[in-house]
């Protein structure tokens, strides 16, 4: 408590308030914007964030990824298509809602309930993560090692519509994760010595989400406009409130624990909360489909909280579960930052400092997100041209802003045309970059664990922590297996098809 | 990439609606790719040395592992596009799959991109920057071209003030060094 107070004496000083202010500020533009999301946001800032302190760079960071998810559920409130998958639930009723004239309640219980959720997860984070780190600082390097494994295998498999593709995206960032000599020798360099450091994860980064969706945009650009529903300044009165509430703490309870674990993320939570909305949903149960406010609250509360909840594996274990929570690992790197159970032992202040932070860029997005409402949605009129040429020429200014060299640039493009063939043959992106950053600490891990050992390969499972965490692997690797041998199912239904039977069923 | 890219045009042409002839060939050019970074990446590895002495992981061995796996998911992959997997395109705010792929387009962003590669280190970022902006905006639909030029203009020169007022670092100024 006395760490979290000081942290709170750190984060609400004149220079670290700006940060957050303008990182919540950011992070919802970007999150309102078409085209970009917080990962991009974050990676392009990477290069720019080097020469500040990382404790206010970390607080960026957090304005960032929270203001980013608010500003996604505007977005699917106000136009029919929603950009990130995680509000892919909000807008089937946030969008009816709009339509019959409620956006100021929608985009109120949005807020609000983001705000709630936000804060109720960043209470369970403080609880947490410090206990998480405790106890995961005694494991080993077989357990490292096997935990990386989980997350690697979980973000493969879990999420997206199809397997194979979600391994040959993995297999693709691990395989360059490999250039470089960081073992000694060149790998994949072509005897290039502007590869010997290995290609930089902002340049990959910034191409896989900027210049592809960039790309991709423009090849299939919607040429007639959007209809945009136009909106005052949110507010809810009484019936909204009583209406509201339980769904907020319903969808943090669901959010927070997805966020936490391995295989996180938002779309998992945010179907669960819709679903239970509804089936709770009583009297007001024929509302759905039509712009029922149970069926915002509920999911954009647990988006919220699952944004909470990837914080403890990344701060307490050093493990990334969203796109988001890759590129902030990789800026901790890069400060020299190891996040983990050492980084509360090493740097006790600067993580307190992100952790108050949390709250206040939580109590900053709901003091300046209801009044700013109507200049959102405005946001989105950006003439596309700009929008997308904008894109591109930050994308191009972060990649060269690395050493500035065109060779970068060149890497960019590069990888950036690796990022339009990824959308056009639906390759997903997050275990790429989970892949990229990962796979040569994974190197590292299985080379620590072995040279204990000496080159023994039975120590990978000498853990009990790392036997466990194998057959939690095993089992998301076979679950699908066995589901197709019991009889009368055809193999596993996946969260993807169920989420495209919901929204056909609701917009009937 | 342009193999596969060329097929995707034929088997996603617009307004195509029948059913039947449902083999994405352009996978098949994806499999190609894989197959190929994969078998270069397992050759790489076997160029490789056996290592420093403590290195109980050889440095090679992640690239065999590597490899090997993405050849596995290349033939997977291709025997799934043979039984009629379909890839789903990436849906976003201002993406219509309605339409075919708008190579135009496309053509005229990679030219700018390209031409951006090679002017960068010869005119610098200010002059570069700003041509980048106005470029991509013209062939992404706007054609007001010298109003272009001026918002391109000011976004160049108030990232390289940006950058070196704000954070000490002077970007490269190519032919404008000593006039910025």
């Amino acid at each position: 408590m006395d760490a979290l107070l000081t942290g709170l004496s750190l984060a609400v000083t004149p220079e670290n308030l700006l940060y957050a202010v303008v990182g919540v500020l950011l992070g919802t533009a970007v999150g309102v914007l078409p085209g970009i999301g917080p990962a991009m946001t974050v990676a392009l800032l990477l290069p720019v964030t080097y020469n500040v302190e990382p404790s206010a760079a970390l607080i960026l960071f957090a304005g960032i990824y929270y203001g980013g998810m608010y500003g996604g559920s505007t977005t699917s409130i106000l136009l029919n298509t929603p950009g990130e998958s995680s509000s892919v639930i909000t807008a089937l009723e946030g969008n009816k809602m709009a339509k019959a004239g409620r956006a100021a309640q929608a985009l109120a219980t949005a807020a609000i309930g983001s705000f709630v959720a936000g804060t109720i997860g960043t209470i369970l984070l403080v609880a947490l993560a410090p206990t998480v780190a405790e106890w995961v600082v005694v494991l080993g390097a077989p357990s490292y090692f096997a935990l990386m494994v989980l997350a690697l295998i979980a973000v493969t498999t879990v999420l997206g519509s199809s397997r194979l593709r979600g391994f040959i995206a993995l297999t693709l960032g691990l395989t360059i994760g490999l250039v470089g000599t960081a073992t000694g020798q060149p790998r994949l360099t072509f005897g290039n010595s502007l590869l010997a450091d290995g290609i930089d994860i902002v340049v990959v980064a910034v191409a896989i989400f900027a210049v592809g969706e960039a790309l991709w945009v423009a090849a299939h650009l919607r040429r007639r406009p959007l209809e945009i529903i136009p909106v005052g300044r949110p507010w809810m009165d009484r019936e909204d409130w009583g209406r509201s509430w339980k769904p907020w703490l319903r969808g943090t309870a669901f959010g927070f624990p997805f966020g936490a674990l391995p295989a996180g993320g938002a779309e998992m939570p945010t179907f669960l909360s819709y679903v239970t909305e509804r089936r709770l949903a009583g009297k007001h149960r024929d509302e759905f489909g039509k712009g029922a406010i149970e069926g915002v609250a509920g999911p954009e509360a647990a988006n919220n909280a699952s944004a909470a909840g990837t914080l403890v594996p990344l701060l307490a274990i050093g493990l990334p579960t969203t796109a988001t929570a890759a590129v902030i690992l990789a800026a901790m790197q890069g400060y020299g930052l190891q996040p983990g159970p050492q980084l509360f032992e090493a740097e006790p202040e600067l993580v307190w400092t992100l952790l108050a932070s949390l709250f206040v860029a939580n109590t900053l997005l709901l003091v300046i997100n209801l009044p700013l409402a109507p200049l959102w949605a405005r946001l989105l009129r950006t003439p596309r041209p700009y929008l997308y040429a904008g894109i591109l020429f930050f994308a191009v200014l972060g990649a060269y802003s690395v050493n500035f060299q065109w060779f970068d640039v060149a890497l960019l493009v590069l990888f950036g045309i690796l990022g339009f063939a990824m959308r056009r043959f639906g390759l997903p992106v997050l275990p790429l970059i989970v892949g990229v950053i990962l796979g040569p600490r994974l190197e590292e891990q299985l080379g620590q664990a072995l040279q204990l050992s000496r080159g023994d390969v039975s120590a990978l499972w000498s853990e009990p922590v790392a036997v466990i965490v194998y057959v939690v692997v095993a089992a998301l690797l076979l679950w699908p297996l066995v589901l197709r041998l019991i009889p009368g199912r055809q193999g596993p239904e996946r969260l993807a098809d169920e989420v495209d039977e919901l929204e056909e069923e609701v917009r009937r | 990439m342009s193999a596969a890219e060329d097929a995707d045009r034929a088997t996603t042409a617009p307004g195509e609606d029948v059913p039947p002839p449902t083999v994405d060939r352009a996978q098949y050019g994806l499999a190609a790719v894989l197959a190929v970074v994969g078998v270069w990446t397992v050759v790489d590895s076997a160029g490789l040395g056996p290592g420093f002495a403590d290195q109980v992981v050889r440095p090679a061995a992640f690239g065999y592992v590597i490899g090997s796996a993405l050849v596995v998911l290349a033939v997977l992959l291709a025997v799934a596009t043979a039984r009629g997997d379909r890839a789903e395109a990436e849906a976003g705010e201002d993406v219509d799959l309605d339409q075919g792929t708008d190579w135009r387009t496309l053509a005229g962003l990679a030219g700018v991109l390209v031409a951006t590669i090679a002017l960068l280190d010869v005119l610098g970022w200010a002059i570069v920057g700003a041509l980048l902006f106005a470029g991509a905006a013209t062939v992404l639909g706007n054609r007001h071209w010298v109003r272009n030029l001026l918002i391109g203009a000011v976004m160049s020169l108030g990232s390289w003030y940006g950058f070196y007022v704000g954070l000490g670092i002077p970007i490269p100024a190519g032919v404008l060094d000593g006039i910025l």
